[in-house]
């Protein structure tokens, strides 16, 4: 540990960053362009949510890292360890334990307190990316308020889907001003956004940091005629029954078995651990997956 | 310049920073809570706070502008020794420090452009009283309302209205200190 600076970046690195969140808090939805470094991992990995993380860390933090709801996939382990090396800092998996999470498209089943922070990985931060390619017009828009071209866009997946077919990173509009790209979350996490926690959002190949302070209004796009609907497969978790969590689809065989599991690996575990269990579940055993 | 500049900085600076930030990250983030810090022992008439706080965010890419009093010759050189931050007139400025009445008026300051509303100052208010009492405070960061003693509230609501424009404010007095960005609604109590 005493190889790197306290979580990695340089003092002069961590001042600029700190400087970039302060400005996001206060223009709640805003995007603000910062100078993301290389880190050592590569972009699309976590580079922003890793910077930001970086720039909030203090040693007496207990970390958290998920990667679409998971405590056990590559890119969180990783992260965390990355973690544990160069700030030395407490992890675990468990969401009410962590001081800081940093989180890849999931915001944690169960409800964030006024001492957390949740720090997203965000790859594409600008709402209106995918329908004006010009950075030069999005900022013309944003600070036009300009956003008619967004509810175009709702409405044609109504008239070819019959309904709005966005089912992740759907747009939100941020304190009536500000329509912001809360990171690809599925919809069903888009009510959560609203929270007792900070909510961070860094973007390291895009370069830019914005936040949603804690109980800060944050409004899914609809219609009158077509409301925002929060959806979820139709079906209990497989393994813990739950019939309120966000579910994968996992694919067992050939045959077209398959099984829906909580994608909150530790609302999961936490709920068998409880005595619950699911249609295709075994009793829960300490230590055993 | 002084030996005595050469004093009052971090002793442990990655970590002290840290903790310094959490705690104006969480003002921020939540207007009129208050926090303490520590760290810094800058020279009179700057609070510890307003030093931990310009030791944390400030540094060559960041001009800072004194205002009145806090404009003299021992914080100039702590400020430039610990910061390497320029020294401007108000209308550059990224920071500025001093009482409410030197700061004033805020028309000066940068606000910030259409574009890039970030690109405004923060303003450091130096008070003799800071307390959860006072001014009505709703926005977002605050569930329902909470009070904080503010120097005034037509300023504060004048800067408001420029939303998404605007200064954004840490107030300071000793060791602790809150936080009041442009977003907060202010009314007198």
């Amino acid at each position: 540990m005493s190889d790197y600076n306290f979580a990695y970046l340089d003092e002069q690195t961590k001042r600029m960053i700190r400087r970039a969140i302060l400005k996001a808090l206060a223009i709640p939805g805003y995007q603000v362009p910062f100078a993301s470094r290389e880190m050592p991992m590569p972009y699309g990995w976590g580079t922003g949510g890793v910077q930001v993380s970086a720039a909030c860390l203090t040693p007496g933090d207990t970390f958290k890292v998920i990667d679409q709801g998971a405590d056990d996939t590559t890119n969180a382990v990783s992260i965390r360890k990355f973690f544990e090396k160069t700030a030395g800092v407490a992890t675990t998996e468990e969401t009410a334990r962590a001081s800081i999470i940093q989180t890849r498209h999931r915001i944690p089943e169960e409800p964030l307190t006024e001492d957390q922070i949740l720090v997203y990985q965000v790859p594409i931060p600008e709402p209106l990316r995918f329908l004006e390619p010009s950075e030069v017009e999005t900022r013309k828009m944003h600070s036009l308020e300009e956003y008619g071209l967004m509810h175009v866009k709702l409405y044609e997946d109504i008239s070819q889907h019959g309904a709005i077919a966005t089912a992740y990173a759907y747009p939100v509009k941020v304190e009536g001003r500000y329509v912001m790209d809360p990171s690809p979350i599925p919809k069903f996490d888009n009510p959560k956004l609203r929270m007792a926690a900070i909510q961070l959002f860094g973007a390291g190949r895009e370069q830019r940091i914005y936040a949603l302070p804690p109980y800060c209004e944050v409004v899914s796009l609809d219609f009158e005629d077509h409301p925002f609907e929060a959806t979820r497969a139709d079906h209990d978790c497989d393994l813990c029954g739950a019939s309120d969590s966000y579910l994968d689809e996992v694919i067992m065989d050939d045959a077209g078995g398959r099984m829906f599991v909580c994608s909150d690996t530790d609302y999961c575990r936490s709920r068998r651990a409880a005595g619950h269990v699911g249609a295709q579940g075994a009793p829960y055993e300490e230590g055993r997956p | 310049m002084e030996a005595l500049a050469l004093q009052g900085g971090f002793s442990d600076a990655s970590v002290e920073a840290a903790l310094a930030f959490r705690a104006v990250m969480r003002a921020m983030a939540r207007p009129g809570t208050v926090e303490h810090v520590a760290g810094a022992v800058p020279p009179a008439p700057l609070s510890a706070a307003a030093g931990v706080v310009m030791l944390t965010l400030c540094d060559p890419g960041t001009p800072v502008h004194l205002a009145g009093e806090a404009d003299c010759a021992a914080v100039r050189d702590w400020i430039t020794f610990h910061t390497g931050a320029p020294l401007v007139g108000r209308e550059r400025a990224a920071f500025a420090v001093g009482t409410w009445p030197d700061l004033l008026p805020l028309e000066g300051y940068p606000m910030g452009l259409a574009e890039y509303p970030d690109r405004s100052a923060t303003l450091i208010v130096e008070l003799n009283v800071l307390e959860a009492r006072g001014a009505r405070l709703t926005g977002p960061g605050i569930a329902r309302e909470v009070a904080l003693s503010l120097p005034e509230t037509v300023a504060f609501q004048a800067n408001a209205a420029r939303y998404p424009l605007g200064l954004d404010f840490v107030l300071t007095c000793g060791d602790r200190l809150a936080a009041l960005p442009r977003t907060t609604r202010v009314e007198a109590n």
